[in-house]
Parts: structure tokens; C-alpha cells; sequence
């Protein structure tokens, strides 16, 4: 008896409530911000998959200069062009032990590498400082990367 | 349990849930509906539906909040100092804060309009005033941020601001002291009120793409007090309703001198005529001085530039211009609803609440139905502009807000409470208490011609019982009611940072998209940017050093500065290379007088410092940035005037900075 009187006022009350909120709210459109929170334009380009990045032989001299300057606004308050560990790792040799793909993600897609790469992973425990995103779209990374292969004697 | 009891509990439910709907103000309890904390909650992680952006008051800043959450974003300085973002203190930004009368720092907000595109918030800028000195600003919505003062000149508390027409033609300043004119010899007895004082409506013109603001002209009023102001849109566009009292024109104890008459006026501008007779030469320009300042985005830097000249028409010159409409009694809010049809005065000290129709209006001025005129501006019979009262409304009608479903909302200051009635009929339908003494209120959208019917917000000037006590001081708040059934119902109290003047709500999807992350480093045109650490130095004229500093998680370049002597003013111009959202880098040095700054990514920001003394000077990152945050950080060595140290800057490596009496006049450098 008790559990069908409490199902009663239960009802009762909700049909009260809902008797006052049933009205739909004016908005033509609706609003999805949650689905906003999932859609907004991230600079970060989608990921580079291995075989995106095309090496060419000899270097784009002019990228290689491109790539200097973007080095020198950039990049360089963190990498030297030695192997001395700054903020982050020194670049000398970096093409060697990296490949082209693994360095175009760390740049324009930090977030996933470290989400994912072990390597990257790896190197955010040496230097507790995370790869900042510095906003460079995926020819500009590839610029850069000129530059590094010039760096390491290319 | 019996038949009978059952019956009994239910009659019982049935009566406390018609306490619980019930009109009437029981005390906090009662007002909260069942629902209310399902209805406000956001859950973490989750969006706001709305940005309410909420006058600040006399700290002269605005507050971001979400609705319905209630939760506070951000705090944007406009008119005041900010001891967060460092905007009035940084060598950029000070010229925001200039005037004619210098730089004035804090200054009193109080309403805000958010730019409109047919009639519609269209989100790109939010216009608020500056009541004190008079100014009006500009926010950009996709920065939050102060982009531009203009100060209103003729002018002395510029309340009757900012209003926005319908397409943003035209933002309006109106004065509420009237005062004997900026060209006038001002030197006059005060009791010559009615000779020597005049008020007047100012039309600032936002340019369409830049919203960069200019006074299109001003129009010369009989010496009453411009209290708000409302535009009119759809079939009134084209024209401009003030409500203003002391038209009894006293100079002393107004509470009593200024409540003397049964009825003051709402003027009606047609603007459109004005424009007309600008175009005729009608305009006549007079000799005044104001501040114009104006942020660039390019350069990080604000220029103010005072301006010599405003173009004023004369209603004596320009017949059909300006009308009067008797309002009952000492008008505060003015408003037009969604159609424009239909003009809302608000009588502070009456009983009822006029309602007026713009058709009617028309008419009256097409068959000249005049009650006579005040200082030659004829005045429109009280029942030939007047649709109907609205009767026994409540105590003390404030301001009015729409639904766009036919109902108006109106704040009632001395009830303390929002009553809701039909436009059409105007009958009250619904009362809510609000705690206590509401001043404005808003609905999203609510003074468009498109509301979004949701919610209405109270913003209230007295809490007291409501907040956890804090000394002599407590906390202004607003309130949130849900209004999508019939009656409307609490659902949330929440704090507000400073006095809530005027509010608006706008969709959080409409600005959400469009907001600003990060100042691209290549396109930073700042005249002492450092664009990597490779451009960083110290650069001594004369007395003046300027150190173009870097910063980056999570050091400064150069961190060890030395060769600075007292009598130096150091100008610290610190660039933040970081390209991602989020990531600011703060500037401190010990025994700065004025400030520290907060520098967001790819922008640059100075901090002028002037040593007091001999020794060593510390400075650090102020915004916790990394897990090296607390590394970030350097040494300024400061030496005794005319001491021959020489100018020395490194990073990473410090040489030495031994005293050479032979290089003492040139800048010795050590790169990084």
C-alpha cells in the first residue's frame, strides 16, 4: 500500500511539474553545442600518415631558407642545432633518427603523438615540458624539415 | 494505510504544490521549483546554452557568464584598470583609458547593446558606456576585449548609453546632467539652470566592418536628465525613444524638485530626418575636445588621438525632428517590442505602466494632436500617442523585456519582483519575487526582435539573507528564471562580480566558433616585437633601455640583464612566441610601481620600470605555464648612476659582466 500511495504522489507531483514546462521554447534552429565542443577548428592538421612525406633529393634550397626562418621565430628558444638538450632535444641528427612522418606529427600534431607515440612519450618524460603547438600548418613543418635535413649535413 | 488517509495525503500534495505555483512571494523556499537544479546544471565538461554578458557597474568592467549555469568566465576591464590582464597598466594599453581631462582609470558601466543585423544580435561587438566621464566603448566578441573609447563630448553621466539601432547604424549617448554646453562659458550660477543648462542625444556611428566608432552628430535638447533609451525596429526603425524627468528643469534636491509634475516626457528622434537635414547642411560644427582610442591587433598597441569638432543640429533649425511624449512619472525604461509597435515607459513613481503605439504616435504627428510645447518641441496629447495602461503592475516599474510570444516583462524595484503581462490585452499574467530589489533584467535576445523566450535573468541590488555574509559588503546577484511554460519559475541564484547593471544573453553557438586563440607570431607588426630569441636585446638611448624580451615555456631570453643604472626607465617589451590556445605567459619585476602584465601568445607587452635603488632585481613568469614554471625566471643587475658597468644580456650563458670603464658607452652584447 505504502509503494502504490508513494507511486501516486510521484505521479501526481510530476504531472504537475510537467504541466508547466511542456511548452517548447522558441528556437527555430537548435542548438548543438555540444556537439560544437567536438567541431571546433583546430589549427592541428589531421594526421601524416607513413608515405605522405615525400623526400627530394637535392634539397629545395629556398624551403631550406624558409625553414630557417620559421626555425629561428619558432623553434629555437627549445632546439639547438647541436645535439645539447635545451628545453627540448638538440636537432643534430634528428633526421637520422626520426622519421619524416614522425617529425611533421610531433610538430603539427603534438597532441596525438604524445597520446600515442612511445617515442614521443618517451621524450615528454626527459624534458616535462610538452612539445608546444606552435601553429604551423603541414608545409610549413615540411619547410622546417628541410632545414633539419640541411642541418645534418644533407 | 485507508481510503481516507490516501485522500487526505493527496489534498495535502495538491495544496503544497499549488503554494509551490502559487504568484504570490512565501519567502526563498517557496519560489524553487523541484526541477530547478535540473534545469540549471551543467554538467562538467559540458557547454552553457547562452553567454549572458553582465554590466559590472561601478567597477567598470563587464562579467562573461554562462546561462543557466550561472558560472563565471571572465571578467573583461573596459573602464578600469585590470589587475589580471594588465590592460590599463602596460604601456599598450593605457592610452585606452585617456580622456580630455587625462587619464581616467575607473569608471562607472552601466549598459550594454550588443551589435545587431536586422534587428538581430549578430555578435560581433558589444558597445557599453561609460557613465562618469562619458565614453563609450567597443568590445570585440571574438577577443574579449576593449578595442576602442570614443568620449562624448556636451555631455556629464552619459546614462541614457549605449542603445543600438537595428542594424547598428547608430549606437546612442545620451546626457543625463544637462550642463551648460563644452563651448559655453561654463562659469555660471548654478540657480541659471534654466538659462544656461542644456542637454543633448549624441549618434555614434560604428563603421560597418571595423566598428570603428564616430560621432555622427549631436543633437541640442531642452535641459532635462536622459535617463535609458530604446531604438525603434521593423515599422519604427528610423527612430529613437529617450525617456527622460526633471523637466521641471531643478538644480537642487531633485528627489523631491525633480518628482514635482504628474507627468515627464519620452522624446521620440526621428533619425532618418536628422540625417536629412545633415545632408542639407543643418549641421553646424562647434569647437569641443574629446579622446578617440583605438586598439590595433597588429601592432598590440593603442593610440588615443584627441579630436577638436562635432557637428550639432538644432531642433529650432530642424522642425519634426523631435517630439514629447508625456510619460507618468519620472520614466526610467523605454522599451520597444519585438514588432516596434509598441513603446514601454516605465514610470520609477507610478502606478501603472503606459504603453505606447508607434501608429498612434504617426498619426497624432500627421493630425498635429499637440498638448502645446515644451521649449518649441511640440508634445504629443498623453492619449493620442497611448495604446493602454497596464494597471496595478506592481511598485517602482523599471524595465521591460519580450518573449517574442506577445508578453512583456518588467522589473519591479520597490515589489522586488518580475511581473509578467500580454501586451495585446495587457492584463498581468504571472508574478515572481526576486531577492531583492531588481534593477534590470533580461531575457536572451529580449531587446531584439527576435527573443529567444527562454529565460529571464534578474539582476538584483540587495542580498541580503541570500549569500554566506562578507563583512559591511555583500555580493550583487542575478537570478534565473525558467519562462517556457506559463509561469515563470526560479531556477538559480548566482553572485555577479560587481554591481548588475544591464545585461544581455546571446546563443553561446553565435560567438563560440568565432573566437580568437592566439595572435599569429608573423603578423605581430608590434615596433619592439622580438620574433625569436634570435632578435632579442637590450638597447640603451640615453636614459630610456629597452630589453626586447622572449618568452616561452619556460624561459625568458635574456634572463640575466646588466648595465642598467639608476635614473634608467627600463622598458621590459616581452613577446610570447608560444603559437597555442591557452598558453599566456605572465611579466613581474620586483619593486615594479605600476604593474606586472599578462602577455597571451604571439602578442607583445610592456611593463615600464623604473629602479629605486641599487642591486639585483628579480623578474619572473607570473602565469603558471609548465612544470617548469617555476624556473622561468632572471636577474637585473641595477648600478649606481653614472657607474661604468656596461650594458650586458645573455641567456643560457653569462660571460661576465666585469666592469670595462673603455666600452662603458657601448652596448656590449653577448648573444645567446
Amino acid at each position: 500500500m505504502k509503494t502504490k500511495l508513494s507511486l501516486l504522489l510521484f505521479f501526481f507531483s510530476a504531472f504537475m511539474i510537467e504541466s508547466c514546462v511542456s511548452k517548447t521554447p522558441t528556437h527555430k534552429e537548435k542548438l548543438d553545442l555540444q556537439e560544437l565542443t567536438k567541431n571546433q577548428p583546430e589549427e592541428h592538421g589531421a594526421e601524416v600518415k607513413p608515405g605522405d612525406i615525400q623526400l627530394t633529393y637535392p634539397l629545395n634550397d629556398q624551403w631550406v631558407t624558409e625553414g630557417k626562418s620559421i626555425y629561428d621565430v619558432k623553434c629555437s628558444s627549445c632546439h639547438k642545432l647541436t645535439d645539447e638538450k635545451l628545453v627540448g632535444p638538440g636537432w643534430k641528427g634528428v633526421t637520422k633518427r626520426r622519421s619524416p612522418e614522425w617529425i611533421i606529427n610531433m610538430v603539427t600534431n603534438v597532441d596525438m603523438m604524445l597520446e600515442k607515440d612511445p617515442v614521443a612519450q618517451r621524450l615528454l618524460e626527459d624534458c616535462l615540458v610538452r612539445m608546444p603547438n606552435q601553429n604551423l600548418n603541414r608545409d610549413e613543418a615540411r619547410k622546417v624539415l628541410e632545414f633539419q635535413r640541411k642541418n645534418d649535413g644533407e | 494505510m485507508s481510503h481516507r488517509k490516501l485522500m487526505a495525503s493527496l489534498a495535502l500534495t495538491a495544496v503544497a504544490a499549488g503554494a509551490l505555483y502559487s504568484c504570490k512571494p512565501k519567502g526563498a523556499q517557496a519560489a524553487v521549483s523541484g526541477d530547478a537544479a535540473e534545469k540549471a546544471y551543467v554538467a562538467p565538461g559540458k557547454y552553457d546554452e547562452f553567454y549572458n554578458i553582465v554590466s559590472g557597474g561601478f567597477n567598470g568592467q563587464l562579467g562573461i557568464y554562462g546561462i543557466p549555469s550561472g558560472r563565471l568566465f571572465r571578467v573583461v576591464p573596459v573602464f578600469s584598470q585590470s589587475t589580471e590582464s594588465g590592460y590599463g597598466f602596460s604601456e599598450e594599453t593605457k592610452p585606452m583609458l585617456n580622456t580630455s581631462h587625462g587619464f581616467v582609470p575607473w569608471d562607472d558601466l552601466h549598459h550594454l547593446a550588443i551589435s545587431e543585423t536586422n534587428g538581430e544580435h549578430d555578435g560581433r561587438w558589444v558597445f557599453v558606456n561609460g557613465n562618469n566621464t562619458p565614453r563609450i566603448a567597443r568590445i570585440d566578441l571574438s577577443t574579449f576585449r576593449t578595442a576602442e573609447i570614443i568620449e562624448i563630448p556636451n555631455s556629464a553621466g552619459n546614462h541614457s548609453s549605449p542603445f543600438i539601432t537595428e542594424n547598428s547604424e547608430y549606437v546612442v549617448a545620451g546626457t543625463r546632467f544637462s550642463v551648460p554646453l563644452d563651448d559655453q562659458n561654463g562659469d555660471v550660477p548654478i540657480n541659471t539652470y534654466k538659462q544656461n543648462f542644456r542637454g543633448t542625444v549624441s549618434f555614434i556611428h560604428p563603421d560597418p566592418t571595423t566598428g570603428n566608432m564616430s560621432i555622427a552628430f549631436q543633437i541640442k535638447t531642452p535641459g532635462v536628465n536622459f535617463d535609458l533609451a530604446r531604438a525603434g525596429k521593423g515599422k519604427s526603425h528610423g527612430w529613437m525613444f529617450f525617456s527622460c524627468y526633471n523637466t521641471e528643469k531643478a538644480n537642487t534636491l531633485l528627489e523631491v524638485n525633480a518628482s514635482a509634475k504628474d507627468k515627464d516626457f519620452i522624446m521620440a528622434v526621428n533619425w532618418k530626418k536628422a540625417e536629412e537635414y545633415l545632408k542639407a547642411g543643418k549641421g553646424k560644427k562647434e569647437a569641443v575636445k574629446y579622446a578617440h582610442n583605438v586598439y590595433n591587433e597588429s601592432t598590440h598597441t593603442a593610440t588615443s588621438t584627441m579630436m577638436n569638432e562635432v557637428t550639432t543640429l538644432d531642433p529650432k533649425e530642424c522642425p519634426d525632428m523631435l517630439y514629447f511624449i508625456p510619460c507618468p512619472k519620472s520614466p526610467h525604461g523605454c522599451d520597444t517590442d519585438p514588432t516596434g509597435e509598441y513603446i514601454v515607459g516605465s514610470g520609477k513613481l507610478a502606478a501603472l505602466i503606459p504603453v505606447f503605439s508607434f501608429t498612434k504616435i504617426q498619426q497624432a504627428i500627421a493630425n498635429k494632436t499637440y498638448d502645446g510645447d515644451y521649449d518649441g518641441i511640440p508634445v504629443i496629447k498623453y492619449d493620442a500617442a497611448l495604446y493602454g495602461e497596464v494597471q496595478k503592475p506592481g511598485l517602482g516599474p523599471l524595465h521591460t523585456e519580450f518573449d517574442g510570444k506577445g508578453n512583456a516583462y518588467t522589473s519591479m524595484f520597490v515589489s522586488s519582483e518580475i511581473v509578467k503581462w500580454n501586451i495585446k490585452d495587457l492584463k498581468v499574467l504571472d508574478r515572481v519575487p526576486t531577492y531583492y530589489s531588481i534593477g534590470h533584467l533580461s531575457i536572451p535576445g529580449g531587446p531584439t526582435a527576435k527573443p529567444y523566450g527562454k529565460y529571464v535573468i534578474a539582476y538584483n541590488k540587495i542580498t541580503k539573507d541570500r549569500y554566506l555574509p562578507t563583512g559591511p559588503e555583500l555580493t550583487q546577484s542575478a537570478q534565473l528564471y525558467d519562462i517556457s511554460g506559463d509561469k515563470m519559475k526560479l531556477i538559480l541564484d548566482f553572485p555577479t562580480n560587481g554591481e548588475p547593471h544591464y545585461a544581455e544573453a546571446i546563443p553561446a553557438s553565435m560567438l563560440m566558433s568565432k573566437q580568437r586563440k592566439i595572435y599569429k607570431i608573423e603578423e605581430n607588426m608590434h615596433p619592439f616585437v622580438a620574433k625569436g630569441e634570435g632578435q632579442t636585446k637590450v638597447v640603451r638611448n640615453g636614459n630610456r633601455v629597452d630589453v626586447y624580451m622572449t618568452a616561452i615555456r619556460s624561459h625568458l631570453t635574456p634572463d640575466n640583464i646588466e648595465g642598467v643604472k639608476i635614473g634608467d626607465e627600463v622598458f621590459f617589451h616581452v613577446t610570447n612566441l608560444e603559437q597555442d590556445w591557452d598558453v599566456p605567459h605572465g611579466f613581474a619585476v620586483k619593486g615594479a610601481n605600476n604593474a606586472e602584465i599578462l602577455i597571451m601568445p604571439g602578442e607583445t607587452q610592456t611593463l615600464a620600470f623604473k629602479p629605486d635603488r641599487v642591486g639585483i632585481f628579480p623578474f619572473y613568469c607570473t602565469d603558471f605555464c609548465s612544470a617548469l614554471h617555476q624556473e622561468m625566471q632572471g636577474y637585473l643587475r641595477v648600478s649606481p648612476a653614472g657607474s661604468n658597468v656596461a650594458l650586458l644580456f645573455s641567456t643560457g650563458k653569462n660571460n661576465g659582466a666585469t666592469a670595462n670603464p673603455a666600452d662603458s658607452s657601448k652596448a656590449k652584447t653577448t648573444k645567446p
